[in-house]
């Protein structure tokens, strides 16, 4: 693969990450007089960035699948010793794909807030933060190293920050923020370790020298890279054990919600892992690891998201399940890498759809949250509900909607590993099935259980044509790509594929999966929609009940983090003040009378101050002359 | 232009400024303190002048030299020049002293001192900055050293809050102290220099040439590196820092951490390293060690901090064992980083400090985090730059400091592995006191008494802007940095003879992106 230099409408990648940066900078500094126009500014730096990519993408097909990677050079950024890092950008196939869902999806998540933010007081502001997250998330997957990466990367934190915070009155918002922040910087030290392992191992930090010398390191080396990068992973994209923020997240506006913590951001860590494929083909070790966090985090995912009565709560739960799914593929390696992001492009779209139709849903329902206060919602909100099916239908895999596609592959490329693999995702598979009928059935179907004050009623247009769309996305992306766009010899130049033989034929596995999401799709029907839900939850067996509690993920921070953190900080400020403070007070007041001294006036201060000076001096001299003789 | 007195004008500045303010009647405070603007703003004009004519390519290692006899009879002169590291930190000092005279405003109001006394001082603290970052001889450091402490000390012992005397008096024994055992080895050295070449002198270059016996190095490396450390202040000699800063002044303490404590680390590279080259090397692990201990104990007793002020001490003290970290692990990455950050330190903690003095100024002087709480709902644009630099305080990427950082670490890492990889983790504390500072003053429910409180005015936001942003302009484009830097940094690891280690495939880096670093 060479890498050429950009040319034509190529050569405007930085303005595609310069439209919504100088949008938030305008948002944030103009102040309240801007909550006129602003969000209408916001919106457009997003929708021409969408096009810009929109033509980037034709441009890019027009050239030979071993030519698409384009790389240009702002300028040297970082210099010291061996040790130099440009601003510079790499467009190839992997980060188009990221350019379009992060613009395209972006442009309708940002028109949808024209109606879901409309009486905002800060509205200009929600927009800015969000226009600085698309900016960073663009800078994230078109920057050429990591080191730059690495901005994007704590750009789009920062944005989450401020918007999960954005309704920081509540305590509970700001509490969510922080917390999402300080899980990532955990992330963030396996980050910063990789880069520096990167360094000295490979004398930079550019993707094409660590890739191009990737082979010539040793295991033992890219295993730790792998495992560092894993762990960086991990906290951007909600997978086990740094999964506790995510579910929090969900304090920030639905917007917020669909775009940042499920189409985009907390996919971060799959591009990492995808982008740095060529590590992990020569890490097994770490590569394992990767599989095992996404079993993990599947099944965790999948059993919150079966417990929340909180809509926007079950569908994080949702997102961590299905992230784990994007991991678990790029585990596999090359049989996975392409399946991953297919994936991670569907599910971008058809989550997007549900985090809206869900944000449609509450703000139809005076912003509750509460399924068991939902129920036979269908006939007021037509057309979030037919979007919203569209996205059910989409992430349980009925053919021939988009998740269809896109997991069954994944499903077959883990039996092409090991049958213990593949039955797992066919399990989680019929997991997705129950919560999200689960899900439908209390939100849409049964009877009315609204509260008394609530007249639930459609949302707007600019709300709707959003979900439409997402909706017909949901609905044919996974074809279109698959078929249409050939996203395996697409993806293929930059993250490698491969098959193998699997005992059974294809056709059989997409049947077992069909007929166990089936099941658990009448389980859900059964026991939500056919039976009355209650309005307060029944108590539940061990599993519900640990699975409402995020399955004791705080609690398991607390006792082996913040536990013994807090009692660290309180021992060390006792011991500051006490021992060595009190050491010095106390030998202060037996060598100079020091406490003495502080009842007298200032005057006696300068005097001594003086003397002190004097006797300085003096003793200079002395010295000197006393050398000198 | 060459033979242009450059540095003694530009410390001449300020120096005329102070005494131009003191013949301000006592009334016209206002106009005391527009002719300290004055002065300061001029300096500033003198220093970026200077700052242009600088050739990071030069061959000297000292700049703008001048030398003028003071004590023939001793060797000492009146000697002054810089290198790059020398340059930035000067240029630190005279951009924070108008945004402290700014942002500072209404600070000397209820002192004991009278109000143009404040700025006098603060014009001629920032003359001796100057002149201790340019000195060349090291008997005319000293001096400047010492006399540091003398505008310091009238700061906050005449203007602090109500602890003022014990926090000035603690302040200026602990510095004494360290001032007494650098005299000490000063004395040392001098008498090392007549033995070698026959004649004693206080000549930096001269010194740094001698080859010094390494025991004696050893024993005169202490007296410079306990002065340093108290300065910086490394643990466990830190103490007297957080009661300085919880009476001083915000401006006060901007100019004693951001600036002066500068002073300690400048002094580690400079005179410890390139006089001592080994005992610096053999103290470097048991520095390294003090100065990893002091990431972690600052960062975790910042954790529990209720006072504002105290919090940025000791986070302080948390940054200042990033920046020693830096200095001592002998490594390009890590010495540039370490001047990198001391830039990013001192921005940060003026961003930190003004906005905590404006907030003060609006809660009757408290400082105490929970006299606040929501104010972002009020004061939205106070937050924001509270906000910028409480980001800049966890280097966040994409900013100054996050270049400073994770050079030093970078450096750390590549010549102790576990030492680096240690210390990054402190970046996870890092965010957990700021963030909490934030939270509790800036975002959740709006504290009662704050429904109120009025936004910043136009003087308070001109002093911040500039602040924030160099913070992220540099964070985005180091190079004005790094081209001055470098080459200091290079000459240090030769005089000290320290190499970096090698990278460990032993391949040159491929690609047609990577050109070899340095000035462009």
């Amino acid at each position: 693969m060479t890498v050429m230099p950009a040319e034509g409408v190529l050569s405007l990648i930085w303005l595609l990450i310069a439209l919504p940066l100088a949008g938030a900078a305008i948002l944030l500094f103009t102040g309240r007089q801007s909550n006129k126009w602003g969000p209408y500014l916001g919106v457009l730096t997003v929708v021409i960035s969408a096009v810009l990519g929109i033509l980037m993408l034709i441009e890019m097909m027009s050239l030979p699948a071993d030519e698409r990677t384009i790389s240009q050079v702002a300028y040297q950024w970082v210099f010291v010793g061996q040790f130099t890092v440009d601003l510079a950008f790499q467009l190839d196939q992997l980060s188009m794909v990221f350019v379009l869902l992060i613009t395209i999806v972006g442009s309708l998540i940002h028109i949808y807030s024209l109606g879901y933010m409309s009486h905002d007081p800060d509205k200009r502001k929600f927009f800015g933060y969000l226009n600085l997250f698309v900016a960073a998330m663009l800078l994230l997957v078109l920057a050429n190293n990591y080191l730059l990466l690495y901005v994007g990367w704590e750009g789009v934190g920062l944005a989450s920050y401020l918007l999960i915070g954005f309704w920081q009155q509540k305590k509970s918002a700001a509490d969510a923020a922080k917390k999402a922040f300080i899980i990532n910087r955990v992330g963030d030290v396996g980050l910063s370790l990789a880069i520096m392992l990167m360094f000295v191992t490979f004398g930079s930090v550019t993707f094409s020298d660590v890739f191009g010398q990737a082979t010539n390191a040793s295991e033992g080396t890219l295993t730790a890279i792998g495992l560092l990068l894993l762990l960086a992973a991990a906290g951007k994209s909600a997978q086990f054990p740094l999964q506790a923020w995510l579910l929090d997240a969900m304090e920030g506006p639905t917007p917020v919600s669909a775009l940042i913590h499920a189409a985009t951001m907390v996919t971060a860590g799959v591009y990492l892992i995808a982008r740095s494929n060529v590590i992990y083909d020569n890490a097994v070790i770490a590569a394992t690891a990767v599989i095992v966090v996404a079993l993990i985090t599947i099944f965790m995912g999948a059993i919150i998201g079966s417990a929340k009565d909180d809509i926007k709560k079950a569908l994080a739960g949702s997102t961590m399940s299905q992230i784990g799914y994007m991991m678990l593929a790029v585990g596999l390696g090359p049989i996975g890498y392409v399946f991953a992001i297919f994936h991670l492009l569907t599910h971008g779209v058809f989550k997007a759809g549900l985090f809206l139709g869900a944000g449609s849903v509450m703000h139809g329902m005076n912003d509750d949250v509460n399924m068991r206060r939902y129920g036979a919602l269908r006939g007021v909100m037509a057309i979030t509900f037919v979007t919203f099916m569209a996205g059910y239908l989409a992430i349980i895999g009925i053919p021939p909607f988009s998740g269809f596609w896109s997991k069954d592959e994944i499903v077959h490329a883990a039996f092409e590993r090991n049958v213990f693999i593949g039955s797992a995702t066919v399990l989680a598979a019929g997991i997705t099935g129950f919560y999200m009928t689960r899900m439908i059935a209390m939100t849409f179907f049964g009877k009315k259980r609204w509260e008394p004050d609530v007249h639930p009623h459609e949302s707007p247009k600019i709300m709707t044509i959003p979900l439409i769309i997402l909706a017909l996305g949901s609905t044919f992306l996974g074809m279109a790509l698959l078929f249409w766009g050939d996203i395996k010899s697409w993806l293929e130049p930059v993250v490698g594929y491969e098959s193998q033989p699997t005992p059974l034929p294809t056709s059989a596995y997409i049947v077992i999966t069909l007929v166990v999401v089936i099941i658990g799709a009448i389980i859900g029907w059964i026991t939500y929609a056919r039976r009355e839900v209650p309005l307060t939850a029944p108590t539940g067996n061990w599993l519900t009940r640990a699975a409402r509690k995020d399955l004791y993920g705080d609690a398991v921070n607390h006792a082996l983090v913040v536990a013994p953190t807090n009692y660290a900080a309180r021992s060390l400020v006792w011991f500051d003040t006490r021992i060595i403070d009190g050491f010095v007070n106390g030998s202060a007041a037996a060598v100079g009378g020091m406490s003495g001294r502080l009842r007298r006036t200032q005057s006696g201060f300068i005097r001594s101050y003086a003397l002190a000076m004097v006797g300085g001096a003096v003793l200079v001299i002395v010295a000197l002359v006393l050398v000198r003789i | 232009m060459n033979n242009f007195p450059w540095l003694t004008t530009i410390a001449v500045i300020p120096l005329l400024g102070s005494l131009v303010v003191i013949l301000v009647p006592k009334a016209q405070t206002a106009l005391a303190k527009s002719v300290a603007l004055f002065f300061s703003l001029v300096t500033l004009g003198g220093v970026i002048a200077m700052a242009l004519q600088f050739d990071p390519n030069s061959t000297d290692k000292f700049q703008f030299a001048e030398s003028y006899s003071w004590i023939p009879a001793f060797g000492i002169n009146f000697a002054l020049g810089i290198d790059g590291i020398a340059l930035v930190l000067i240029a630190l000092a005279a951009t924070l002293v108008p945004v402290v005279i700014m942002g500072g405003w209404t600070e000397a109001a209820e002192g004991q001192g009278s109000v143009k006394g404040y700025f006098a001082l603060i014009l001629s603290l920032e003359a001796l900055m100057i002149g201790v970052f340019a000195a060349t001889d090291v008997f005319l450091f000293y001096v400047l050293f010492e006399a540091m402490l003398i505008p310091v000390y009238f700061m906050i012992g005449r203007y602090g809050g109500p602890q003022r005397s014990y926090a000035a008096v603690k302040f200026l024994i602990y510095s004494l102290l360290g001032g007494l055992f650098m005299l000490a080895s000063l004395v040392g050295l001098y008498v090392a220099s007549l033995q070698i070449t026959g004649t004693g002198t206080f000549d930096f270059t001269v010194l740094a040439g001698l080859d010094i016996d390494p025991d004696l190095q050893k024993l005169l490396f202490m007296g410079f590196f306990f002065a340093f450390a108290i300065k910086a202040p490394l643990w466990p000699f830190h103490t007297w820092l957080p009661d300085s800063a919880a009476q001083a002044q915000p401006g006060t303490s901007v100019l004693l951490i951001g600036v002066l404590d500068k002073v300690g680390t400048f002094g580690m590279i400079r005179y410890c390293l390139e006089i001592f080259p080994a005992a610096s090397v053999f103290y470097a692990p048991f520095v390294i060690a003090l100065a990893v201990i002091g990431i972690f104990y600052g960062a975790f007793i910042a954790l529990k901090q209720t006072d504002m002020r105290r919090l940025f001490a000791y986070s302080s003290m948390s940054h200042f064992g990033f920046i020693v970290l830096g200095i001592f692990v002998f490594t390009t990455a890590g010495q540039t980083g370490s001047v990198i950050y001391m830039v990013a330190h001192g921005l940060s903690t003026a961003g930190l400090f003004i906005a905590a003095g404006y907030m003060m100024s609006r809660r009757n002087g408290s400082a105490q985090i929970s006299s606040f709480g929501g104010m972002n709902k009020v004061a939205p644009v106070l937050a924001g730059f509270f906000l910028i630099a409480a980001l800049s305080s966890l280097a966040l990427p994409g900013m100054v400091s996050f270049i400073g950082e994770f050079l030093v670490l970078l450096g750390a890492f590549q010549k102790y592995m576990w030492v680096g990889a240690l210390a990054t983790i402190g970046i996870v504390i890092t965010a957990a006191y700021v963030l909490r500072l934030y939270q509790k003053t800036m975002t959740g429910p709006l504290n009662p008494d704050l429904t109120t409180t009025k936004d910043l005015n136009g003087r308070e936001i001109t002093a911040l802007v500039p602040i924030a942003a160099l913070t992220i302009i540099l964070g985005v484009f180091p190079a004005p940095l790094l081209n001055v830097v470098n080459p200091a940094v290079e000459r240090v690891m030769i005089s000290v003879g320290v190499e970096d280690p090698g990278i460990e495939l032993g391949l040159a880096p491929l690609g047609e992106t990577t050109t070899q670093g340095g000035a462009e």
